[in-house]
């Protein structure tokens, strides 16, 4: 057992490079997400009862999609409608428009529960527009949303290893091949595993940071 | 896409509704056990509960799936695709429906278990008359939850070839060269069973908050 994980610390490049692009393939996913969920989350509060209500149904219906099939269907269904992405786009894609509901949700209940004092003291102060939510809005938004969007996060992690099935050469790819090869699936596939856990404790780590800072400022 | 191909995938529909029981049906007692275990702050144990829930949390189901099925043969533990898939499941959904149950039993109010072991109340009747009871209203929710996340990755299963309904959109895609109208009618098939769920917990949360409100 011991050379087993001997032979996957003799790939360990291999392993590196399947890290790297998982920790990228999130990154960049939880971004597009986040922008998307931006854009989003005022359309799910609009005024407007039509506009609102489309919305809504358009974002509850994705969260009852498997995240797997959505993938599938970026990568092997878009073509057929004429549109052609290479692995990484549709992978890209997938993560971030299948989580960018999740984050649309997440910021709108947030924002819903902003307490109204500070954001009429700031309009009371001549703060107005942009600088308003930059300054005022924006900050507590992150704040109080902090714990929920880094579970999303790590939602994200796990998710892109379903990308594993497109062949995108992310952690959990890596560890197939390497077990594929090499004939070391234990200490393959635990590696991974173990790398997958450390991500998701940093992550942990930096949100209990924000929850801190949180609590400083109140 | 036949109708035959459409029978396929209502196949595979009942195979993942079937793992997906067991899942639920062995995963919530056992989340439950392990909860308990570190309620009780049962030395050791209750350190080794702590750390496998945080692993199982951060695991994708995918890579624990692969694990279990080529790494087991290894250690002299054969398993099919199925009971793979099965024990993948399990596995995860129990670290999650530990946390569920653990919050619970930290919200439970400390005085009820005091009052009944004081008229002498064996633990077990304890347990099961007075706290499973009322922690098993206040998990409900996040058990649902719980429940509806499962059903999402068990597409999953199909990577160690499971024939659930996402291997069969894959065959038949793959036999048509269509492969849209497969992957849609999957989606149609898995929509409304999570969404089944989904409807389920916000009804429990609602009839918790209107009897809050009563209360």
């Amino acid at each position: 057992m011991i050379r087993d994980f001997g032979i996957v610390w003799e790939e360990r490049g291999l392993l590196a490079q399947g890290l790297a692009n998982t920790v990228l393939l999130s990154i960049v996913g939880a971004l597009i997400a986040a922008a998307l969920g931006a854009l989003l989350a005022p359309v799910l509060a609009a005024r407007l009862p039509l506009l609102r209500k489309a919305a809504q149904a358009a974002v509850d219906a994705l969260r009852c999609v498997p995240f797997l099939l959505f993938a599938y269907l970026v990568y092997y269904g878009l073509p057929s409608l004429g549109v052609s992405l290479d692995n990484w786009s549709s992978g890209l894609a997938a993560l971030g428009l299948y989580h960018a509901a999740y984050m649309a949700e997440i910021l709108r209940g947030a924002w819903a529960a902003l307490p109204r004092e500070p954001i009429e003291a700031g309009h009371a102060f001549g703060l107005y527009g942009w600088r308003h939510f930059r300054r005022l809005v924006l900050p507590l938004l992150l704040l109080a949303a902090g714990p929920v969007l880094g579970n999303q996060v790590i939602q994200i992690i796990k998710d892109s290893a379903f990308l594993t099935i497109i062949a995108l050469p992310e952690l959990t790819h890596a560890a197939s091949s390497i077990q594929s090869r090499r004939y070391v699936p234990f200490a393959a596939f635990l590696s991974a595993v173990l790398l997958y856990w450390a991500l998701c404790l940093i992550v942990e780590a930096g949100v209990a940071r924000v929850g801190r800072l949180a609590e400083a400022r109140r | 896409m036949s109708w035959l191909d459409v029978l396929a995938i209502l196949r595979g529909a009942v195979t993942t509704l079937t793992l997906s029981c067991l899942g639920i049906l062995i995963g919530l007692p056992l989340g439950l056990g392990l909860a308990v275990i570190r309620w009780a702050r049962l030395p050791g144990l209750a350190q080794v509960v702590a750390v496998y829930v945080s692993l199982l949390r951060a695991t994708p189901l995918v890579t624990l799936l692969l694990l279990l099925f080529f790494a087991l043969p290894e250690l002299g533990l054969p398993l099919g695709p199925v009971p793979a898939a099965i024990l993948a499941l399990v596995m995860n959904t129990a670290a999650f429906n530990c946390e569920v149950w653990r919050a619970a039993l930290m919200n439970f109010p400390r005085e009820q278990y005091e009052a009944a072991q004081a008229v002498g109340m064996p633990a077990l009747t304890r347990f099961r008359r007075i706290v499973l009871p009322q922690i098993a209203r206040a998990s409900l929710p996040g058990l649902f939850n719980e429940m509806s996340l499962l059903i999402k990755v068990t597409p999953v299963l199909a990577v160690v070839g499971v024939v659930d309904i996402t291997r069969a959109a894959v065959r038949i895609g793959a036999e048509s060269f269509e492969p849209l109208p497969p992957f849609l009618l999957a989606v149609a098939v898995y929509a409304p069973i999570v969404f089944a769920f989904v409807a389920l917990q916000r009804a429990v949360e609602r009839r918790h908050a209107r009897r809050e409100a009563a209360a």
